[in-house]
């Protein structure tokens, strides 16, 4: 398909689209050339000169380790883990709100660290554990954090708790009793519209007492 | 976002075989914070995304008595938790801690950090570098900048240097290493962003088929480092301002100093009228106010953003007093 | 009749209690579904096109491309060729495909060709006299006025009189006769005399909205000790629901549609539906467990909603799911219109406030809007006020919490606080002094206000203006009131106990998470005397009994007053079961602990479960419906007051204000659950804080278009930026016995107004416009220095 560089050029580099109005909206001014069609396919081996293995741009089978149970699907290289997570397993949990790395609501922890599951592609988070909201309560148990968040009243809509619930815990889990500059550095990666901010730090601080 | 094929190279030459020769068609994927960004919002657009992650020499951070080579893959996360960086190079691990969510902080790498592209509302609407209207007239000067530069704009771009810890990397004489098709080379970091003269230049001396692969910090005994950003919220937001100061000190005098200013150019600023004014003299109140108002003698403020100008003395003045041990 | 009022304090369970909310664990767990995620079988993916201008007529559609490309299902125009689009980020064309990727590539295949047209997105400061005459028209007013519908014969009586600011040639002619310009319409611009405009275009963007005198104008400024002047207001913000709008329709049948909507009004959406869909309402049913935030900006289908509805009858009925991105839900999805205002206020030596001048304007968007309810809360006597609306290709204002409240308060507070400020006085004296004028709740705002300054510790804090500085910090003080209706709206319950005790009932309201879920929970347990997990609560759906639209703090009072009725009416019909066994009248019984029992004597008594048992086969039935709307409210009432404080610090060098403490004092009548009622004070306070201090919707004047919808530029306060809250509900004697008050709304008015005052206290200067961003402090700052060196 494209071993060759000028194949490489995408139609939209001849700068049309930029110079104009083109934004996030995908539409086109006047007639520009086509984007190529999404074609499904088994990862093939494009990269010749190099021998390095390439996927796509079509489906490519995948294989996900999610709370500790596999999931398969095949997929394009260009869905994100979020997307997978939400549309492929209907794991609902992690929000999709900016979809820009900027919010927070799609937490989840991969290999026990906080990420945006927006901003890493479903085909990068293979062979690696990636535990959503949905697994932090275990065996139908709440975490002490969850707990804490009911009890302080820390969720309004409810639709960043999730991604504050990771948050959260995994700021516990690395500082048992954070100080306020550690809460500072920890809960900075998460918004909340409702204003739920002050159930939010009675709930960490009524952990971190028991922790203590 | 549109289709791409992915490619999982394990070694930089690998790399540097799959990335084309112009820009555009190939992208470098790493931490992949701002890549996907841009890519969902129709920005860049590749066909072919080379994922480096898998790289095993561009990782790891190993200290030397010459310094701390960092490898362009390490995260912000492992570069905040690293000791000697904490250690010999406080005020880098401050910014670092700065410079991201800790969410951001897990995935993003240092390489990426630096080859971030710029926060112009403008660019990220699809405009480029450097906007112009159908008339070609200059969108951001016509339009809303209160985020642009005042210093080094009356160029083709009027955009801000986007990365927080580019200055204060500066002013610890930070180098970088990138490897292309030809073999490595070595340069001072500042020298790797450039202000684009046209619209088609980039804003990095990078080619469109090189990895930056390390960056070296100097040993920095001897010398004394501050970073001081204003930003509107209490924790992480783009700043309005950054300085980064570099002192070395004979007694209670400066010997020798380096002032980089940051959110302020569409490069770090690196600022010789401060470091004059600062070299020879002990630090106080008023000679960190005559080298802030130096270094920021020459800003030409937008129709909006005259008010940077003072952000920018501010934060100097700020940072040469936490530098020199003062506040 | 029964008696439906409320428990007396000493005999609730419940009421008025601190709660947990119910639904607490399913949303800490994950496990709470909303629209966004929730998916129907077979179902489809649709994106919108939407047109990136400000202001564009549509020359051209083409979507054959997009209609070929393998995975798409449907494709469907949703604004035709010809017409005008009045604001970036309106939709176009609709298309559902099978993933959302495909659906991306779709969207990019559809051509669109525009014909730009000038935009105006300014709100800045009208020039004198503008909107005050009616004036020729541009190309842009005619089209407008056809594009909105303008009667043809009153455009054409406008053009005869007023005439036009363009020379129309030919080609003019042969396009609006292409856009379907009514011919009697084309003859009156033929006809229309030529008026030369300088400046051209933008003229007729100002409308002259309001101009109202009450009592002798602004003469009476004439008679006052001193007058203080001052510019103030707030600039336009968005809503920013963390779930954008959204939903997902399927076609059950030919003729039946089912949706999920992320929707604040439930009940109401099918009524909205139905006509653009020309169905039947009761053939639409609509759906929702969970919503993701709402704030005023969610009571319609949208456009957009329609759209995904005729898109799913397209791709052969099947479910299609369209929810907005982020960067449409900011930009098109919410807007809380700007308000600004030159105010003058007189006021005598003592502190008397005798007279107020304004000229204000702002924009909410497409239809200009109106002046906020200024002077707020404070009825002075002597008023003179002119409005300009200004109307923007913004795109159109949504209700946003106590709509147009907030910047009443921005701008009565402030200037009020000038006018104490130049009379040197403190201005709690000074409201306090004034407080006749804010009948009838003077009394209520005394007491709140003696307990806000006791919580903020004004007395041993506040100093004069521009007194309280350490080095480049500065420390000020500031408040502010406000008031709201809040009565309840109609909400229909369904209400059964069954013969094993289980209790059901059915409300169509939805919960915004205020915790309606809860208090509707509460007043059913408190009423009969059972835990509540006892409860299944069934809300949410079009097929339940009609509840009105979670609007205008109308929620609690609605549903707390038909569960009490139902709930009531069902418990009085379980004592007529029982009361045999007990041998007793049914009205000697009670219902308290899990019992029913004889009044005064728990030894006569049958647990809830065996109470049941005597119902027979047919479960107990009952329907709440609240009184109507024209007589008098019971249970629910109407019109609270709040008071709110601020404690600020501001770095007079970079000009970064940090608020470091806020009160809010806050009556709402009767409290059903005291805990989800602080958490709404509290999440006023913080959403207040954010709006203070951050938010501002950027219009971009060169592209027309909103130059922050993303979550880094439109910032939202976060976790680190909310300081120490204090709240405190007015509750007990004298507020109980009023009945159940909506609390939505009050909180979050007062905010931007006592911040903004405490930062003018702090610094001596007036920072006019809210968000008190940096730049917006530097200027005010500067522009005093200038005037003192003068």
């Amino acid at each position: 398909m494209h071993d060759d560089e000028d194949d490489l050029k995408h139609p939209s580099d001849n700068n049309q689209e930029r110079s104009g109005v083109s934004r996030r909206d995908f539409l086109k001014i006047s007639g520009i050339a086509a984007a190529v069609p999404a074609v499904a396919g088994a990862p093939t081996d494009l990269a010749a000169q190099t021998g390095a293995p390439v996927y796509g741009p079509g489906k490519v089978p995948m294989e996900f380790t999610i709370n500790g149970k596999t999931y398969k699907a095949q997929l394009e290289p260009r869905v994100t883990l979020l997307d997978a997570l939400r549309d492929e397993f209907e794991i609902t949990g992690a929000k999709r709100v900016c979809d820009r790395g900027e919010c927070g609501a799609c937490t989840v922890l991969i290999k026990g660290k906080t990420v945006y599951a927006c901003s890493i592609l479903a085909i990068e988070a293979q062979q690696t554990p990636i535990m959503t909201v949905e697994s932090i309560m275990a065996e139908g148990k709440l975490h002490p954090i969850q707990q804490a968040f009911i009890d302080n009243d820390a969720s309004q809509c409810g639709f960043c708790t999730p991604g504050f619930v990771v948050s959260c815990k995994a700021m516990l889990d690395a500082v048992p009793s954070p100080s306020a500059d550690q809460i500072r550095q920890h809960m900075s990666g998460n918004l909340c519209r409702c204003g739920t901010y002050e159930g939010i730090r009675k709930a960490i601080a009524q952990v971190a007492q028991k922790g203590a | 976002m549109r289709p791409f094929e992915y490619v999982t190279p394990e070694t930089s030459k690998e790399a540097i075989g799959l990335l084309g020769k112009s820009w555009g068609a190939t992208e470098i994927l790493a931490g992949g914070t701002d890549l996907l960004a841009l890519m969902k919002d129709d920005v860049v657009t590749p066909k072919r995304l080379v994922n480096i992650k898998g790289l095993k020499d561009l990782q790891g951070v190993n200290a030397s008595p010459q310094g701390l080579r960092i490898g362009a893959l390490t995260t912000l996360g492992e570069l905040a938790d690293d000791a000697t960086l904490k250690k010999d190079y406080p005020a880098v691990a401050e910014a670092v801690i700065e410079a991201a969510s800790p969410q951001i902080r897990n995935m993003a790498t240092i390489g990426g950090n630096l080859c971030q592209r710029p926060r112009c509302w403008y660019f990220r609407s699809g405009l480029g570098l450097s906007p112009k209207d159908e008339a070609g007239k200059d969108v951001v000067g016509a339009g809303d900048n209160r985020y642009h530069a005042i210093l080094g704009n009356e160029g083709a771009v009027k955009f801000v240097s986007p990365s927080t810890l580019a200055p204060i990397l500066i002013a610890h004489r930070a180098k970088l290493t990138l490897e292309g098709p030809r073999g490595k080379r070595e340069l001072p970091l500042e020298k790797f962003f450039v202000a684009p003269k046209t619209a088609s230049d980039r804003e990095h001396d990078l080619g469109p088929n090189e990895l930056v692969t390390e960056l070296i910090l100097p040993a920095a005994s001897g010398w004394s480092a501050a970073h001081y950003e204003i930003r509107q919220k209490a924790a992480f937001d783009w700043p309005l301002a950054v300085a980064a100061v570099s002192l070395k000190m004979s007694g209670k005098n400066v010997q020798a100093a380096r002032v980089v200013l940051g959110y302020v150019a569409p490069t770090p600023w690196l600022s010789p009228a401060a470091e004059k004014a600062l070299t020879g003299q002990s630090i106080t109140e008023d000679v960190a106010e005559k080298a802030a108002a130096a270094a920021l003698a020459t800003a030409k403020p937008l129709s909006q953003n005259a008010y940077k100008v003072q952000l920018a003395r501010v934060a100097l003045k700020r940072a040469i007093l936490k530098a020199g041990g003062a506040a | 009749m029964a008696d439906y009022g409320w428990p007396k304090a000493e005999d609730r369970s419940l009421i008025g209690k601190r709660t947990t909310r119910v639904d607490a664990p399913a949303k800490v767990s994950g496990q709470a579904k909303y629209t966004y995620d929730t998916h129907r079988p077979g179902m489809l993916y649709g994106k919108i096109v939407r047109c990136p201008y400000a202001k564009a007529k549509i020359v051209s559609i083409d979507t054959s491309a997009a209609e070929k490309l393998a995975g798409v299902k449907a494709v469907h125009v949703i604004q035709k060729v010809g017409s005008t689009v009045q604001w970036a980020g309106d939709e176009v064309v609709a298309i559902a495909a099978v993933d959302e990727r495909v659906a991306d590539d779709a969207a990019r295949l559809v051509k669109i060709q525009y014909q730009k047209m000038p935009h105006f997105v300014s709100d800045a400061e009208p020039p004198k006299g503008a909107g005050d005459t009616a004036g020729p028209m541009s190309e842009d007013d005619i089209d407008d006025a056809i594009s909105n519908q303008m009667p043809d014969q009153q455009l054409i009586e406008y053009l005869g009189t007023h005439g036009v600011t363009f020379k129309a040639d030919a080609d003019y002619f042969k396009q609006v006769k292409e856009w379907g310009y009514p011919d009697p319409v084309i003859e009156a611009i033929r006809k229309a005399q030529f008026h030369e405009v300088k400046g051209g275009g933008g003229h007729s963007n100002y409308q002259r909205a309001a101009a109202i005198t009450q009592g002798e104008g602004a003469k009476a400024l004439a008679t006052a000790d001193v007058v203080s002047d001052g510019l103030y207001g707030a600039s336009a913000i968005t809503h920013c629901c963390l779930e954008s709008h959204g939903s997902i329709s399927e076609w059950t049948e030919p003729d039946k549609l089912f949706v999920h909507m992320s929707t604040q009004n439930v009940s109401g959406i099918p009524g909205q539906m139905a006509e653009p869909l020309k169905i039947p309402a009761a053939n639409i049913r609509v759906h929702q467990d969970h919503i993701g935030g709402g704030f005023g900006s969610k009571f319609s289908p949208d456009r957009w909603g329609v759209a995904t509805a005729e898109i799913s009858k397209k791709a052969d009925g099947k479910p299609v799911r369209i929810m907005l991105e982020r960067d449409t839900e900011l930009e098109i999805a919410g807007m809380r219109p700007s308000a600004f205002a030159r105010v003058k206020v007189g006021a005598k030596k003592d502190g008397t406030i005798v007279a107020w001048q304004s000229d204000s304007w702002g924009t909410g968007g497409p239809g200009g809007g109106g002046m906020p309810p200024i002077p707020y809360v404070f009825n002075i006597a002597n008023q003179e006020k002119n409005h300009t609306a200004i109307k923007t290709n913004q795109g159109p204002a949504r209700a946003w919490r106590a709509p147009s409240h907030p910047q009443a308060a921005a701008i009565t507070m402030c200037a009020l606080e000038d006018c104490a400020a130049k009379l040197e006085m403190d201005p709690v004296e000074f409201f306090l002094k004034n407080l006749d004028l804010a009948k009838p709740r003077t009394e209520i705002y005394r007491e709140e206000l003696g307990i806000a300054s006791d919580l903020m510790g004004w007395k041993q804090k506040w100093q004069p203006r521009g007194k309280n500085r350490s080095g480049n910090i500065a420390h000020g003080l500031g408040l502010s009131m406000h008031t709201w209706g809040g009565r309840g709206h109609n909400s229909d319950c369904d209400f059964t106990i069954n013969p094993d005790g289980s209790v059901e009932i059915k409300l169509g309201s939805q919960d915004l998470g205020t915790g309606t879920r809860t208090s509707i929970m509460v007043v059913a347990a408190d009423t009969l005397g059972i835990p509540l997990d006892q409860i299944k609560l069934f809300i949410g759906d079009s097929t339940y009994p009609v509840s009105g639209g979670s609007g205008g703090s109308t929620t609690i009072g609605g549903v707390s007053s038909s569960t009490r009725r139902a709930a009531v009416d069902a418990r009085d019909a379980l004592f007529a079961k029982v009361a045999p066994a007990l041998n007793v009248q049914p009205d000697q019984l009670e219902a308290v602990s899990g019992n029913i029992r004889v009044k005064g004597d728990s030894s006569r008594s049958l647990s809830w479960k065996d109470a049941c048992s005597k119902i027979g086969a047919m479960p107990i039935t009952s329907h709440g419906k609240n009184p109507d709307r024209a007589k008098p409210p019971d249970l629910t009432n109407s019109g609270v007051g709040g008071v709110q404080m601020a404690e600020v610090q501001v770095d007079v060098d970079t000009g970064i204000v940090q608020v470091k403490k806020m009160v809010a004092v806050q009556d709402c009548g009767l409290i059903i659950n005291l805990k989800t009622a602080e958490s709404q004070c509290y999440g006023a306070l913080i959403m207040g804080i954010s709006y203070a201090l951050f938010e501002e919707k950027i219009m971009d004047p060169v592209t027309g278009r909103m130059l922050n919808p993303n979550m880094q530029f439109y910032r939202l306060a976060g976790l680190n930026d909310i300081p120490e809250l204090v709240v405190h509900m007015m509750t007990g004697k004298g507020y109980d016995e009023r009945g159940v008050i909506g609390l939505g709304e009050p909180p979050v008015i007062s905010p931007g107004a006592a911040i903004a005052n405490a930062v003018a206290n702090a610094l001596g200067v007036r920072v006019p416009f809210l968000p008190l961003t940096p730049d917006r402090v530097l200027a005010a700052l500067q522009q005093n220095a200038k005037k003192g060196a003068a």
